[in-house]
């Protein structure tokens, strides 16, 4: 036990927390965007690794760090408008074509990765985000370090759970976005277009689940490695179940699972000796189960999710 | 102005048509990255061809690849057919093969006649236990199955890896992590000289046909396709919602589960964590493409397979990278949900009505 709290109220194991947290935190808000507009985006698992391909290879292109972000900004758009088109205005099932983008940009990336470097061994690397030494709050103590050691895309993160509360629910914009999740026909009664706002979530909610992709391969790693995303999108679409839907929340969750998933690792030191390593593996996986059965039945579900809407029929 | 009107049921021909273009469409699309690549296309789609039909052998590859995406395709359609979304049949395929090699390795050690039969039915309990968990957790709990069923995946994955580094390892495996062999009785014959095909192709077939006729003819059947498409009519008509999806559940997992019985006392004859190239994931492309009907799998499964085949034959004669075929194949799923679209929706064009002046 006295373990568990030194890990606790160690700096190292919060910043780690932060930093395991970030893509979930991309990822958790993209799919909430999505999702708010009435679209459930399956095609996450997909983007990640397209985020995390596209904007590593533009920086080992040359294109310099804020390139690499935009191309993956600019390749989640673009999977995310083709999970748009198939369902938003041709209406088809949400599910299937999620996977179908899933299965699409995972075997484009690959292929694109390995006809650009056909002969390599060992991945080449780049020259990764560098955490940011903030002037004040690197002083502080305990702060200091949890967030001194942190690059600009976890800054970014951070910083987008504001923008995205504010846009859903400080903005007339926000307010469309979660009316057509819920209710489409008042939207259209008010003479908006229903697909134009959820096409532009859900290419949105994409561009941000690329960036959680490219945190990975620009700022936790310096290379791409295939299998790297291993299941993070999924663990996305659960957290944003127990998120109940709410940007807070959905940070308060990544948060949670990113300090639970360092803790396990410092744990595995600990006790490694007696508990098989894949136990460990698991966990996070097992542990977002029984976060979606503990949320699921209050979850607040936008009420539209995965209802087709057609324009001219009720 | 462009309105969409509904068909009141597509006509036979675009029901067969559409995934038959959607396939030859996804083939032609492999142009553009074969082109990216510098290969001669020509050249390329020459060498996929024969890398199927060039030789008994390669037919028989073929043959190979498509019968554990018969049982996951057939899998996948099952489930869809109940709109019960099992996205996890790559871990119960996991399941189902790790209960082959631990009946099927010494423990039970039974002349053919017994044993293969006790590794079959065992690997599909334990297929279906891996589908019957998400689905009580979906009418208990309300855990959406699609979230359940794709991180069990990934637990059960990790679960083989632990195994086979365990109890199920291979102590004369020289380190590596595969369990021991099937006792030589307990493997599938196959079903040509030298080559790899075996008979669980059959038992895929056999299958198949057999669902057909439930789906369509059978009081289950009905049930499975009345709660697939109105689960609140089917409430109002006395059907058990979730006794039916439990039913459903346990038919699509077991079949997944034999997925992964017959790789391992069909083809390897061990387990490995490798053993599944993601025929899972790939067995919803082939439901799909045969518009979750049972026999349509069978057709989808050779499709598949052959695309496999031929690009990994076509890759190795040319340098391509081997991705493109799960590029074809992804790009498959997607032009035939498109050209679903354009069978159960008529494309009309008709002139806009005169505007109400504000």
């Amino acid at each position: 036990m006295m373990d568990i709290f030194n890990i606790l109220i160690s700096e190292s194991f919060w910043a780690a927390s932060l930093r395991i947290s970030t893509p979930l935190i991309f990822g958790v808000l993209g799919a909430l965007l999505c999702e708010k507009s009435g679209v459930l985006n399956l095609g996450i698992e997909g983007i990640f690794v397209a985020g995390a391909m596209s904007g590593w290879l533009a920086v080992w292109l040359g294109a310099g760090l804020l390139g690499g972000v935009m191309v993956a900004a600019l390749t989640g758009a673009l999977f995310g408008l083709i999970h748009a088109i198939l369902t938003i205005p041709l209406g088809l099932s949400q599910h299937v074509s999620g996977l179908g983008v899933t299965l699409f940009a995972t075997s484009i990336s690959y292929f694109i990765y390995r006809t650009a470097l056909p002969n390599v061994t060992s991945p080449p690397r780049i020259e990764p985000f560098r955490p940011i030494d903030l002037p004040i709050i690197s002083d502080l103590p305990f702060f200091g370090p949890v967030f001194g050691q942190q690059t600009a895309m976890t800054w970014l993160a951070l910083l987008m759970v504001l923008v995205v509360w504010y846009v859903l629910y400080r903005t007339p914009l926000g307010t469309a976005i979660q009316a057509v999740g819920d209710n489409p026909n008042s939207v259209d009664a008010q003479g908006l277009s229903v697909y134009a706002l959820r096409v532009g979530a859900v290419v949105a909610g994409s561009s941000l689940m690329a960036l959680g992709g490219a945190f990975l391969t620009m700022s936790a790693f310096d290379a791409f490695f295939f299998g790297m995303v291993n299941g993070r999108g999924w663990i996305c679409i659960a957290l944003v179940i127990f998120a109940s839907w709410r940007p807070g929340k959905a940070l308060l969750g990544a948060l949670l699972f990113g300090a639970f998933d360092a803790l396990q690792v410092r744990l595995q030191t600990e006790v490694g000796s007696f508990v098989p390593g894949q136990v460990f593996l698991m966990a996070p996986y097992l542990l977002s189960i029984v976060a979606l059965i503990v949320a699921a039945r209050r979850a607040d579900y936008p009420r539209a999710l995965l209802v087709p809407w057609f324009k001219g029929e009720r | 102005m462009i309105r969409i009107e509904a068909r009141n049921s597509p006509p036979m021909l675009l029901k067969v048509g559409v995934p038959i273009f959607a396939a030859f469409v996804s083939l032609l699309l492999a142009a553009i990255p074969l082109a990216f690549a510098g290969a001669n296309i020509g050249t390329a789609f020459v060498e996929m061809v024969r890398g199927v039909f060039g030789s008994v052998f390669a037919f028989s590859e073929m043959l190979t690849r498509a019968t554990p995406l018969i049982f996951t395709g057939l899998a996948a359609a099952v489930a869809f057919r109940a709109r019960l979304w099992n996205i996890g049949a790559e871990g119960q395929l996991y399941l189902g093969a790790m209960a082959a090699v631990a009946v099927g390795t010494g423990v039970l050690d039974v002349s053919g006649i017994i044993l293969i039969p006790v590794i079959i039915i065992i690997g599909c309990f334990a297929g279906a236990f891996g589908m019957a968990v998400p689905v009580i957790l979906k009418t208990r709990f309300g855990a959406d199955e699609v979230v359940t069923t794709l991180l069990l995946n990934f637990i059960v994955l990790i679960l083989v890896q632990m195994m086979l580094e365990g109890p199920l390892k291979d102590p004369m495996g020289l380190g590596w992590p595969q369990s021991s062999p099937i006792l030589d009785q307990g493997m599938l014959p196959v079903l040509l000289d030298r080559m790899r095909v075996h008979s669980g192709l059959i038992i895929g077939l056999i299958l198949a046909l057999v669902l057909q006729l439930l789906i369509t003819r059978s009081v289950w059947g009905f049930k499975l396709r009345a709660v697939g498409e109105n689960i609140a009519a089917s409430r109002h008509a006395g059907i058990r919602i979730n006794r039916s999806l439990l039913s459903v559940a346990v038919c699509s997992g077991g079949l997944a589960g034999l997925a992964g019985v017959s790789e391992v006392i069909g083809l390897k004859g061990y387990l490995t964590a490798d053993i599944s190239p993601g025929f899972g994931y790939t067995g919803i492309v082939v439901a799909m493409l045969a518009g979750l009907s049972p026999v349509g799998v069978v057709v989808a499964a050779l499709f598949i397979a052959s695309v496999f085949v031929g690009a990994d034959s076509m890759s190795r004669a040319m340098g391509v990278s081997s991705y493109l075929a799960d590029l074809v194949v992804s790009m498959s799923l997607l032009c035939v949900l498109i050209g679903g679209f354009f069978a159960h929706y008529r494309v009309a064009w008709v002139s806009a009505p005169a505007k109400i002046k504000k």
